[in-house]
């Protein structure tokens, strides 16, 4: 199977992706100069800044650097604009030290990749409102719309495996108790539903509880997919030799179908697991983009984007849809990916 | 036939009553209602003090029957809704029948003309990916298809917003009319403008939907055509495009009617937040605030309104079917 996997450039692409976000997102403190927390008023909505090799006389610098950044208020327009003052440079450093931050909670550290020489700025994506740095935000909240992406998509898988599993395997009133409980789901439409049990998350809560209750909307809404899934490979497994050998040497039924038939079904769960996460991602980034999903001062990539829904915010500032190509691109890796892993776990197809 | 439609029908019953409770249950979690949103207005903005406007918030819901416990709640409204009255929305001072029924038809005109688009932009491409597997065109095909699907409809609505006002240079963007054209009498001008606005809605949702209907063509097509009956039909002889269009594609596109059933809620979820973005009045934006403002009956009605029509689908998907197919009626 996984030689299979291997021949499917696209997969590959996607897989290549998925690991290098994951890489970033996990170490998004060390990658991200600037705290995603503090807000600066006097840097507010400053453009994506460049990086120069050339100075305005034409001369190459090995060391890249930016300029310093003017504040200046368009007198006829009355909007704030940022100009780079090409008389001073600021050459980019490696592994300066920074604001201080906890990896993993355990590991304290101040080192970050990249840095500025002091008095410079760095913001290669911008900043926002309340003068954050975009790429940084953008970081963290990729760390929280994939953690509650995979986290949501291994407790329905875990759920859905073992309902499908019972349903399956038993065949009787808890058959059709579980497949009626799974139509009844499936005859909503997910955003809708989603939509109004995450407005029924009290607005007071503390955050970090309203990310464990989109969790648990996600994980609710979504094992009847997998229990179905699951339970056509259990009904067909039912019949065959090793469950009826298990069965003979006497073990449990919850034995045979955790340790016989679950197995068996294990590539199937894991595609249909991988082609659920970017479904998810997709779902948690429009109710954030909407404000149903997760409140401030927490982050994710759709709610980086929530003022983008004032056409005159999103005309000056542009950049701040950033973001969104970040899902973009790791949905479209997601999808890649499961695509590559149904084609090489199904034995039919031809490539 | 007949048996198998009164069978399916009678089937569908439990099932939309188990809907219409858990529509009500979901509506009423959160906690508080619309007169605990209205008593805060009118503290902050009316100038009541809080026990006046307790008071008030107190009698609307005597008056509107929300003091009661929650059975008999849902008792009330399951039952008028065989009357035709799925109660009253706060927020619009209307019944909620007259508020989605003013909605509903832009939402299904976007819908439907997105789900043309996607049929025809799905199905057609996806023959010639299918034809041409591992070409040039099939790779553009398919990574044009994942991107489709990739983008959320929200980013997609605020790219096109983007482009349109900043490169393009339209004027007016978002909602159905110009700000000039709104108050006017129907007119051919009117008309016209109109459909300038009434495009970029439909081709935001239809993009999405005509991705999937691609793979979904593509994939069943390979299928159809690793089938013996079309080595046959080469061995006899006839042309390739005869033995495509006549013997495979036929075959190919029956999983697709199944799927046209579940797609109309599946666009109508769809074409939610993209209207929000552009700000078009459609159930989708009405159906947000609704949820913001706990204007319970109107959310709760909605909920109820997308669940049935899936299952409507659902039953036309599985009579077509059976109608097109033997092998299932006798089942």
């Amino acid at each position: 199977m996984w030689r299979r996997f291997k021949r499917h450039r696209l997969a590959r692409i996607g897989g290549i992706i998925i690991g290098f976000l994951f890489i970033v997102i996990v170490l998004a403190p060390f990658f991200s100069l600037y705290d995603y927390a503090r807000s600066d008023l006097r840097a507010t909505y400053i453009p994506p800044q460049r990086i120069h090799y050339f100075d305005q006389d034409g001369k190459f610098h090995f060391r890249p650097f930016t300029y310093k950044l003017q504040r200046q208020l368009d007198t006829r327009t009355y909007e704030l604009r940022y100009i780079e003052d090409t008389s001073q440079k600021y050459f980019l450093k490696l592994f300066v030290h920074g604001w201080k931050y906890r990896l993993f909670g355990i590991i304290k550290s101040d080192l970050h990749l990249v840095g500025v020489q002091e008095g410079g700025s760095l913001f290669l994506f911008g900043t926002d409102a309340h003068g954050r740095d975009l790429l940084s935000r953008t970081l963290f909240g990729g760390r929280l719309t994939l953690f509650i992406a995979l986290v949501a998509t291994a407790i329905s898988g875990i759920i859905g495996s073992l309902l499908g599993g019972i349903s399956g395997y038993y065949s009787g009133v808890l058959d059709i108790v579980i497949q009626r409980a799974v139509e009844v789901f499936r005859c909503f439409p997910e955003l809708p539903l989603w939509m109004a049990l995450s407005a029924a998350l009290p607005r007071d809560w503390n955050p970090v509880y309203t990310i464990y209750g989109i969790i648990g909307i996600f994980a609710l809404l979504n094992w009847p997919v997998i229990a179905r899934e699951v339970r056509a490979k259990t009904l067909s497994y039912r019949e065959e030799d090793f469950v009826l050998a298990a069965r003979s040497i006497g073990a449990s039924d919850m034995r045979i179908i955790i340790h016989h038939v679950l197995p068996q079904a294990f590539s199937h769960i894991i595609v249909a697991l991988t082609v659920t996460i970017p479904w998810l991602i997709l779902g948690e980034s429009t109710l954030s983009f909407l404000g149903l999903g997760i409140q401030p001062p927490m982050a994710s990539w759709g709610s980086l984007m929530q003022k983008a829904q004032n056409f005159q915010t999103l005309g000056q500032h542009p950049w701040i849809m950033i973001p969104g190509l970040f899902i973009m691109v790791t949905v479209l890796a997601f999808s890649f990916l499961g695509d590559g892993l149904r084609d090489a776990a199904d034995p039919f197809s031809h490539f | 036939m007949v048996g198998y439609l009164v069978k399916r029908l009678l089937y569908a019953v439990p099932l939309l009553a188990l809907i219409t409770f858990i529509s009500f249950v979901v509506i009423t979690l959160p906690p508080g209602d619309y007169m605990s949103t209205m008593q805060n207005r009118l503290t902050q903005m009316g100038g009541l003090s809080v026990a006046q406007a307790r008071q008030v918030a107190n009698q609307m819901r005597e008056m509107y029957g929300l003091d009661k416990p929650f059975l008999v709640q849902f008792a009330k409204w399951s039952s008028g809704i065989f009357r035709g009255d799925f109660g009253y929305s706060f927020r619009y001072r209307k019944p909620v029948f007259d508020v989605i029924w003013s909605r509903l038809g832009w939402t299904v005109l976007i819908a439907m003309c997105a789900m043309c688009i996607s049929m025809i932009g799905g199905i057609i491409p996806g023959i010639y990916s299918a034809t041409h597997q591992y070409g040039i065109g099939d790779y553009v095909l398919t990574v044009f298809s994942f991107l489709g699907l990739s983008i959320p409809n929200f980013f997609l609505a605020l790219m096109a917003i983007y482009v349109l006002i900043f490169y393009v240079g339209v004027s007016s963007v978002g909602g159905l009319f110009s700000v000039d054209m709104v108050l006017r009498p129907w007119s051919w001008a009117k008309f016209v403008d109109l459909m300038r606005h009434l495009w970029l809605p439909i081709v935001i949702v239809g993009v999405a939907g005509t991705a999937r209907n691609m793979r979904v063509m593509r994939a069943n097509l390979l299928d159809v055509l690793r089938n013996r009956y079309v080595q046959v039909a080469r061995a006899k002889g006839l042309k390739e495009r005869v033995v495509i269009y006549k013997h495979a594609v036929r075959n190919a596109l029956h999983p697709l009617v199944m799927y046209i059933g579940m797609s109309l809620p599946w666009l109508i979820q769809g074409e939610m937040a993209t209207s929000i973005v552009l700000g078009v009045p459609t159930t989708g934006t009405m159906f947000l605030l609704a949820l913001q403002d706990q204007d319970m009956y109107l959310a709760g009605s909605f909920l109820l309104l997308v669940a049935v029509i899936t299952v409507i689908g659902n039953v036309l998907a599985d009579v077509v079917l059976a109608w097109i197919d033997p092998r299932i009626r006798y089942e």
